[in-house]
């Protein structure tokens, strides 16, 4: 291919002339050192290059040599338990090849050449296939079969097929096309900007089980859903995301760190592989795919980063897996864009952002969903988009959290009064909402029990009405209001700390299950009644307030899942005690 | 980016050149100019024979952008000589520089000797592959509890400490930097400290505090006052945590790097991009601010296999006191945690003012626990917040209706507050509290509630500790160890 030559470089951005007949967004390697790039904009014979790689000591003259391919990523065994940056270059084959500091022009393949996986054919040799038909599987760890898939664009008679042990670039089955024979590999590449093809969309009505409390029971994300978590910086984002990467139950997990801290991704690398998938046992890394592109390395990697990590995503979807994807965070893409933008000298849009922004934040989430797959067996998949955004200042004006609020169905408020509170989730119960509460009920109804959607609806009631209490305890008093009024304040309070406030480094309050959820909420609804009833026979919320088995309330988070008959026996304490109350009352009177 | 990014014919090549075409603000244009590179460095001959440095920020055919140093006055067209070095900035480095002083582009201002060089390195770094990180989890005592007690520092952490004008944020990481030990280990420590555009006095405040405790034999010190060139501090913290990799990776020390303060860096990164005429983000701050800063606070950390660690302490006061100003603010979406000082407190005449509720480590559940402090730590603290928090509502309340309108248990934790802002968080500038201490005082005023309260406290440690300190008084005398 023709090469051209650079005339302007400024900071990420590379002009070069002598590009015509290139395409956009396709890949170009910039000067002697082959820095890898992108080409998002065209005039005449110029091209703007954006180039995933510090550009310092590049300068003008020097070659830029343009592939003709758009920027794609590898999709086959050997994605699980690996670390990628931006644009898919696995983080640890780079640290053997140039040492612990990311060095410029390094250039490995995405997944390992040389490294051999058991494939085991599912499709015999005469049969038809068409794209997304499953060929063979590979065990790609214990928890995950890698579904060798037929690419799109390819469909006819398979004329050989063979089980072994094959590398990446071995052919493991040869079909016969309209157009000649095919040799199909065990991986494909797919430009990370075009979304995968699928049959049909569903709608999305299967609850992603999350072990969160607050999210589960009250703001629920469905397997396919989008949602976002925006906060100020302290208010737990991050540590929101780890947990939903933790324990959600999805099959494969794709977590993105995009912009954020080193550390945070060593965090995941670490703790991963030492913690357990509470279905399986297994370790959590053994479905789990990374990309890190952290703060101080290249911000237009940083832009490509969220395409690699939801193309690997896509592929696995349509596998016929549920996964989960998470990005974190979505304002340092955002800010990706604009910096590029700003250099390009397009006319910014708000806040200097680019025009484009919301339809690009859209057309991201909208990769999210609940799909019928290619193929003949119509598998269903699903691919969840759970992203944050750091907004400046915790404000929510900001343009990213409003772009992105108008297409994610899923809002977790976080606030960062809460935090300091050490209310954690700082999940604003008041603010959040979540549009997937009805769609799941059905859910819910078969798998936990009727009952749950009311007593949901009954705790909001209990919450949105202290906070409308706490502004009269504010001017007058809580002497002020009515005993059923002050008992209402207890039974909030109980809902915030006892059932909402989870710990997310305690063994056990870590992850709660539904059923659990239920129980536990159940049972403070149920020492709200009963308090009640007392109040009607004349107990007073004083006397209430002394009783030991709020305590016991208060501790029942801690119950491990399998001892949850405990729950049991703090309902008969309950009765016990205000039984004791209103027979201590009427032996007074 | 090491050293070999510029290099070949280019450097055999004399590229000298008097073609300025336009001088505007810190930054000057230059035309005819043959093969300039991007973020090369140059060298200014004034008519004076004064000679300046500057770095390319854009290369548009023969045409380079140069932002000078030194600023430009003096400069003119037609005499004004920019050549070009054919390489990026790079700093000498030698275990010699401990105990030095340099100027905030790396040269020596003690009068001592020129810095022969071990090795040179790009002072821009390059990033550490996350991969090769190893997780921060070492517990760092720095014997001030409102920091060891609620708000861990741990080896590899960065922490900032926000704070305001007139605050004694300088006195604190003076503190920090005098007592930081890790327990039980006696390890190759140094100092890298950093200023940019603070005052010849508060400058000498960390001279001569080094000099007192004898911490200057194992500190390096770049100092960018106000009166020195404001363009030069771009380069200042990059300089400093250069020599930082290389103490730490190279020289397998522990450094705590002290960077103060990033404010003015942050307006001298303004000052450049509004003469460059970018297209300005919040404030006026250009739109990559959040990228520049990550690339200076990311340096911080451990490696995996190397025995060094780079922990990084960068003061910033905030303008007005305004936590959501884009500094403080995207400082504080980068670093792990931060800490804040607080005015109220601080005229309450409490030192260190910390405001411990806005304060956070987001690293410090891995540095604390069993094993590493004790294992209480984590529900004490938890406790401890709660209780502070709910005193300091308490306080808010009774300031509208009065103290009496208050609830029994309101009306204690509302003393609490006072109680743990006094001696918890208050201490003095040269008392150390072990870890212990810090721990214990925690029970002691937590004593003051009734169990039922301490929620937080999982049952087996108030069932440990709780009855030591319950006698409060009596305990108090025989509780050192």
């Amino acid at each position: 291919m023709k090469e051209g030559r650079i005339v302007k470089v400024a900071g990420p951005l590379v002009v070069a002339e002598g590009m015509s007949g290139q395409k956009m967004y396709d890949v170009a390697l910039v000067s002697e050192k082959r820095l890898l790039g992108e080409i998002i904009e065209l005039k005449g014979d110029l091209a703007s290059i954006q180039v995933y790689e510090e550009t310092g000591g590049v300068g003008p003259g020097e070659p830029v040599y343009p592939t003709g391919a758009p920027l794609s990523v590898e999709l086959g065994p050997g994605l699980i338990e690996s670390i990628y940056d931006g644009i898919q270059r696995p983080l640890d084959v780079i640290r053997e090849k140039v040492g612990d500091f990311v060095t410029r022009g390094v250039s490995v393949p995405a997944l390992d050449r040389n490294r051999k996986w058991h494939f085991v054919p599912r499709a015999k040799v005469g049969d038809e296939v068409e794209p997304g038909d499953i060929i063979g599987t590979v065990q790609e760890t214990v928890l995950v079969e890698h579904r060798i898939m037929v690419p799109p664009g390819v469909r006819g008679k398979i004329t050989h097929i063979e089980e072994g042990d094959f590398t990446v670039e071995d052919p493991v089955a040869r079909v016969r096309t309209g157009k000649g024979e095919i040799e199909i590999k065990m991986y494909q590449k797919w430009p990370v900007r075009l979304p995968r093809p699928y049959k049909e969309k569903l709608l999305p009505d299967i609850p992603m089980v999350t072990g969160q409390r607050i999210i589960d029971t009250f703001f629920p994300v469905t397997k396919g859903g989008t949602a976002c978590v925006p906060g100020p910086f302290g208010s737990g984002k991050t540590v929101i995301q780890h947990q939903l990467a933790k324990w959600s139950d999805a099959d494969i997990v794709i977590y993105i760190g995009c912009g954020e801290r080193g550390n945070e991704m060593t965090d995941v690398l670490i703790e991963f592989p030492e913690l357990k998938d509470p279905r399986s046992g297994e370790p959590l890394m053994k479905r789990t795919v990374l990309v890190a592109n952290t703060s101080n390395m290249p911000v237009a990697a940083r832009e490509a980063s969220v395409y690699t990590g939801i193309t690997i995503a896509e592929y696995f979807r349509d596998m016929g897996y549920s996964v989960a994807l998470m990005a974190d965070s979505t304002s340092r893409w955002a800010e990706a864009m604009r910096e590029i933008s700003g250099r390009l000298e397009e006319m910014p849009g708000e806040e200097g952002y680019p025009a484009y922004l919301g339809a690009r934040v859209a057309s991201f989430y909208e990769r999210a969903g609940r799909v019928i797959t290619l193929g003949k067996d119509r598998r269903e998949g699903s691919l969840t988009v759970i992203g944050a955004v750091s907004p400046p200042g915790g404000d929510l004006a900001d343009p990213v959290v409003q772009a992105t609020l108008r297409v994610v169905k899923v809002f977790w408020s976080l606030d960062d009064k809460l935090a300091y509170r050490r209310h954690f989730p700082a999940i604003n119960w008041l603010t959040s909402y979540s549009l997937y509460r009805d769609t799941v009920r059905d859910y819910l109804d078969k798998e936990i029990s009727p009952d749950f959607y009311d007593m949901q609806t009954e705790a909001m009631r209990i919450l949105s009405k202290e906070a409308e209490l706490e502004e009269i305890v504010r001017l007058v008093g809580i002497e002020a209001l009515s005993e059923s009024d002050q008992l209402l304040l207890e039974v909030a309070r109980s809902l915030r700390e006892d059932f909402l406030h989870q710990n997310a480094f305690h063994e056990v309050d870590t992850y709660t299950s539904l059923k659990k959820q239920y129980l536990l909420l159940k049972l403070i609804l149920y020492m709200y009644e009963k308090a009640k009833e007392a109040l009607e026979r004349g107990i007073t919320v004083r006397e209430l307030r002394q009783l030991p088995v709020w305590e016991r309330i208060a501790r029942a988070k801690y119950i491990s899942e399998d001892e949850l008959v405990e729950l049991e026996g703090i309902k008969k304490e309950i009765d016990n005690e205000i039984q004791g109350l209103i027979g201590g009352k009427s032996k007074e009177a | 980016m090491k050293s070999k990014v510029l290099s070949g014919e280019n450097l055999k090549r004399l590229r000298e050149y008097r073609t300025i075409t336009d001088v505007s603000g810190p930054l000057l244009m230059v035309e005819g100019v043959e093969g300039a590179k991007y973020a090369e460095l140059v060298e200014i001959t004034l008519p004076s024979g004064e000679k300046r440095r500057g770095q390319v920020l854009q290369v548009e055919e023969d045409k380079a952008l140069v932002q000078v140093f030194e600023g430009t006055t003096g400069l003119d067209i037609p005499e004004t000589t920019v050549r070009f070095l054919a390489r990026g900035i790079e700093l000498s480095l030698s275990p010699d520089m401990l105990g030095r002083v340099f100027d905030g582009l790396g040269r020596p201002i003690d009068g001592g000797p020129e810095i022969i060089p071990d090795v040179k390195r790009d002072i821009n770094g390059s990033p550490i592959n996350p991969y090769a990180r190893d997780y921060p989890n070492e517990f760092i005592q720095t014997g001030v509890s409102a920091i060891d007690g609620l708000n861990t520092l741990v080896r590899g952490q960065k922490l900032p400490i926000f704070s305001g004008s007139g605050l004694p944020h300088n006195r604190l990481a003076a503190q920090i930097a005098r007592q930081a030990r890790v327990l039980g280990a006696e390890e190759e420590f140094a100092v890298a400290f950093g200023a940019m555009g603070i005052t010849f006095e508060e400058a000498d405040f960390f001279i001569n505090d080094f000099k007192k405790t004898g911490a200057i034999s194992r500190s390096v010190l770049y100092l960018n006052l106000a009166d020195d060139p404001a363009i030069e501090r771009i380069a200042t913290p990059r300089v400093v945590l250069t020599t930082a990799e290389y103490l730490a990776f190279d020289l397998d020390m522990h450094v705590l790097v002290i960077l103060t303060d990033m404010t003015n860096y942050c307006e001298a990164l303004r000052e450049i991009s509004a003469a460059r005429k970018e297209v300005p983000g919040r404030r006026g701050y250009p739109g990559y601010l959040y990228t520049d800063l990550a690339t200076i606070y990311e340096r911080a950390g451990r490696i995996k296999g190397k025995k060094g660690s780079i922990t990084l302490i960068p003061i910033l006061t905030m303008p007005e006191d305004d936590k959501t100003h884009p500094i403080p603010d995207l400082t504080g979406y980068i670093t792990e945690g931060q800490i804040i000082l607080s005015r109220a407190l601080h005229r309450k005449k409490i030192y260190p003012p910390i405001d411990v509720l806005p304060s956070l480590s987001r690293l410090k559940d891995k540095g604390i626990g069993e094993g590493k402090t004790r294992e209480d730590h984590a529900d004490i603290f938890n406790q401890l917040f709660a209780a502070y928090a709910r005193g300091k509502e308490a306080q808010e309340l009774a300031v509208i209706l009065g103290e009496a309108a208050l609830s029994d248990l309101d009306k204690l934790y509302y003393r609490f507050a006072d109680i743990f802002e006094e001696r918890y968080v208050g201490q003095g500038e040269y008392e150390e509290r072990s870890i212990i201490e810090t721990l214990d005082l925690g029970w002691e005023l937590l004593s003051m509630f009734p169990r039922a309260e301490l929620k937080r406290i999982r049952d087996k440690y108030l069932d440990k500790y709780l009855p030591r300190f319950k006698k409060e008084e009596k305990k108090e005398a025989g509780e050192e160890r």
